[in-house]
């Protein structure tokens, strides 16, 4: 099973002829990403050669989506053009695009994001400014390094990509059914929300990590979520203990403003919906094997 | 792209001038930042003005940082006053010279920006401004109009008069005030604003509406597409770690700690600053002196960049390197450790700072055999983040 992502998926990439998009493109089908095109209209009809696999360019999303039964695009789109890349990801109705694009202006995220609910959220957006999200042994659907870990019965969701790499590897021996980056941008599609609503569901999932950082309420409300809705065991880390009030800290999101956004008011709403809350990934880490161990 | 900044949050006069480019009603004014000059601009307003302090930080009228000039001589005299006072922390280093409102009979709130939570924008809008609108919304909230505004569809005179309705403006003013909401809501949009804020929108005596004060914050993400406002950037302001950080497109922000940071993500890099304040405890209350993130994919030159500067923050006595390599190679970051180390000693610099360094995952293993023949006497491997933490803070707490 896992979420949102399986081997079944079918990925195309939206920027896959620039030097980012070759990269990475290059690094997902090495993981066993089923990746069945590109989109570039200057390129389209063009096929791009990676390691003896010929992806074919198609000028837009809707045309690789007809000719290869695409339900996942991967967005490596430049700033200044991802809000178009979005829009026309939503207007084909792809089922999941996942937006790694770091840099969005904020104006930009917002219009796309109320495009896709104007629109019925058929798209669901992941990111944008996330490192994706992969099915270790399935595939793999944005920069998640591919070799960190292997297929297991842990989900996590994280709105930082480093942190991801870091849980992922301190719990590497017991392996992940699926790991979603959110990202750390002010206006996301996807939220901690809809990744806990997707594993409570998963019954590849047994157990769930959290990881949270400073700035907004989205760890809060899933802390309500958690305690009304979500019978597996979370665990949960939030990063920015000792961020002093005003400082961005990199994520343009990551902003304690007032008491609002701390790490722990954040900790203390997770606790009190039951989650138990590590100080540091390592302990996090341990808490986790516990609550596996039952 | 140059990363690191997010919110440029402006002047008063910066703001006044972006509300007067997209139709906001304003009174006239100039900045200055020499008393001499009061008196000119003074004379330009018609012999009568009122010297504004310009601080980014609120509660500067109270503080007797705005005050009334009868005459240019008093300008001059009131500008001296504020110049080089402090606020709260802020030096005044401009004032702006600005005209003398009619009577004002009322004072409103208007503004609009993100709001996180519902993923959407939000106008606000109150007829008790002029005062602190935290305050408002906590003890009369019913006093604060939220609208929410589909970014898609914007603000329309149609949409403004809904907003204006909500807020319970009075009827004489109602019409005016939404035409505020429509050029304030352009202003928003045009500037890739995060927030756009009149307080107060002044009612004054012959019946106008003006935007007496209030506060803009840029999206720094956009300036691809507003070239103009690296220009508003208060470049004297920042840190000069912070700036010098800034021109090598480095996310550095300075802290007050004793032990420099470098790691790779915003997240790991927050979690490292909480890491390495835990170890301090046990080591005398050494603190991280700095977040700095060089970012996914960073080269051996960003990486020799990012230690260059932690390395001249005297404040620094070690320093904790710690990556996880995703994107980031780790034999890159070993390189550009051991670069950074050569080209500061070819500069004549002595360096003296220890470095504790910490490297897992993508070729971690020939990261690690890099420094280990690289063999530098300042350089030591710790493989856990923990481990390496502690390392840190005790040789920072021992310096």
């Amino acid at each position: 099973m896992a979420i949102f992502l399986t081997k079944d998926s079918k990925v195309i990439v939206q920027g896959m002829t620039g030097a980012t998009g070759m990269k990475h493109t290059k690094l997902m089908l090495g993981d066993g990403t089923n990746i069945v095109g590109g989109v570039n209209p200057r390129k389209a009809g063009t096929e791009v050669d990676f390691d003896g696999t010929a992806v074919p360019v198609f000028g837009s999303v809707a045309e690789a989506m007809e000719k290869t039964g695409a339900d996942v695009t991967v967005v490596f789109v430049p700033p200044a053009f991802a809000k178009a890349a979005v829009v026309e990801a939503i207007d084909a109705e792809i089922g999941l695009a996942v937006v790694i694009t770091e840099g969005i202006a904020v104006h930009d995220s917002a219009a796309f994001w109320a495009y896709a609910k104007s629109k019925g959220n058929k798209t669901r957006i992941i990111g944008p400014n996330c490192p994706g999200l992969i099915t270790p042994g399935q595939s793999n659907a944005g920069i998640i390094p591919g070799d960190i870990t292997k297929p297991g019965r842990i989900g996590l969701v994280s709105k930082s990509g480093t942190l991801t790499y870091q849980m992922m590897y301190e719990l590497r021996d017991i392996g992940f059914s699926s790991a979603v980056g959110i990202g750390g941008d002010p206006v996301i599609g996807t939220t901690h929300i809809d990744a806990l609503a997707a594993f409570e569901a998963d019954p590849d999932t047994d157990l769930i990590v959290m990881i949270g950082e400073i700035g907004g309420d989205a760890e809060e409300r899933a802390a309500d979520f958690i305690k009304a809705n979500v019978t597996k065991p979370v665990v949960g880390y939030v990063a920015g203990f000792t961020a002093p009030e005003g400082k961005t800290m990199g994520h343009a999101g990551a902003i304690v403003s007032g008491s609002s956004g701390t790490a722990q008011a954040k900790k203390e709403a997770l606790e009190a919906a039951g989650v138990k809350v590590g100080k540091t990934p390592s302990e996090t880490a341990l808490l986790a094997r516990a609550a596996l161990a039952g | 792209m140059e990363k690191g900044r997010t919110r440029v949050d402006l002047f008063e006069y910066q703001a006044r001038d972006l509300f007067a480019k997209h139709g906001v009603p304003v009174l006239a004014g100039e900045v200055i930042d020499t008393p001499e000059a009061a008196r000119e601009a003074t004379e330009r307003l018609g012999g009568r003005s009122v010297v504004k302090a310009q601080v980014k930080v609120g509660g500067r009228g109270k503080a007797g940082g705005v005050k009334l000039a009868a005459t240019p001589d008093e300008a001059v005299a009131r500008a001296t006053d504020i110049l080089g006072m402090d606020i709260k922390g802020h030096t005044v280093h401009k004032v702006m010279i600005a005209e003398t409102a009619p009577e004002i009979l009322e004072e409103y709130y208007v503004s609009y920006l993100l709001d996180r939570t519902n993923r959407t924008f939000l106008a606000m809008a109150s007829v008790a401004g002029g005062m602190d609108i935290e305050e408002v919304a906590a003890t009369t909230p019913e006093k604060l109009a939220k609208v929410p505004v589909d970014a898609n569809e914007g603000v329309t005179i149609e949409k403004a008069r809904e907003i204006v309705a909500q807020a319970k403006f009075p009827a004489e003013v109602a019409e005016k005030v939404a035409e505020v909401m429509v050029t304030l809501w352009k202003t928003f949009v045009a500037e890739d604003a995060l927030l756009v804020e009149v307080n107060p929108l002044a009612k004054v005596a012959n019946g106008d509406v003006i935007a007496l004060d209030g506060k803009v914050s840029l999206d720094a993400n956009a300036e691809f597409r507003q070239p103009e406002h690296e220009a508003l950037e208060d470049k004297a302001a920042a840190n000069p770690l912070e700036a010098a950080a800034k021109a090598k497109g480095l996310n550095y922000v300075k802290l007050d700690g004793q032990v420099g940071i470098i790691g790779n993500g915003a997240g790991l890099v927050m979690s490292t600053l909480d890491v390495v304040a835990y170890a301090g405890e046990n080591h005398g209350g050494v603190k991280p002196a700095n977040f700095l993130d060089i970012g996914g994919g960073a080269s051996a030159e960003v990486m020799a960049n990012g230690l260059e500067i932690i390395l001249g923050d005297p404040d620094v006595k070690s320093v904790f390197v710690n990556v996880f390599g995703g994107i980031t190679a780790c034999d890159e970051v070993a390189k550009g450790i051991v670069q950074a180390l050569e080209l500061l000693k070819n500069k004549g610099e002595d360096v003296t700072k220890p470095l504790v360094v910490r490297l897992d995952g993508n070729n971690a293993e020939l990261g690690r055999k890099i420094l280990s023949d690289a063999n530098h006497p300042l350089v030591q491997r710790v493989d856990t983040m923990d481990g390496a933490a502690d390392k840190a803070a005790e040789l920072a707490a021992a310096k």
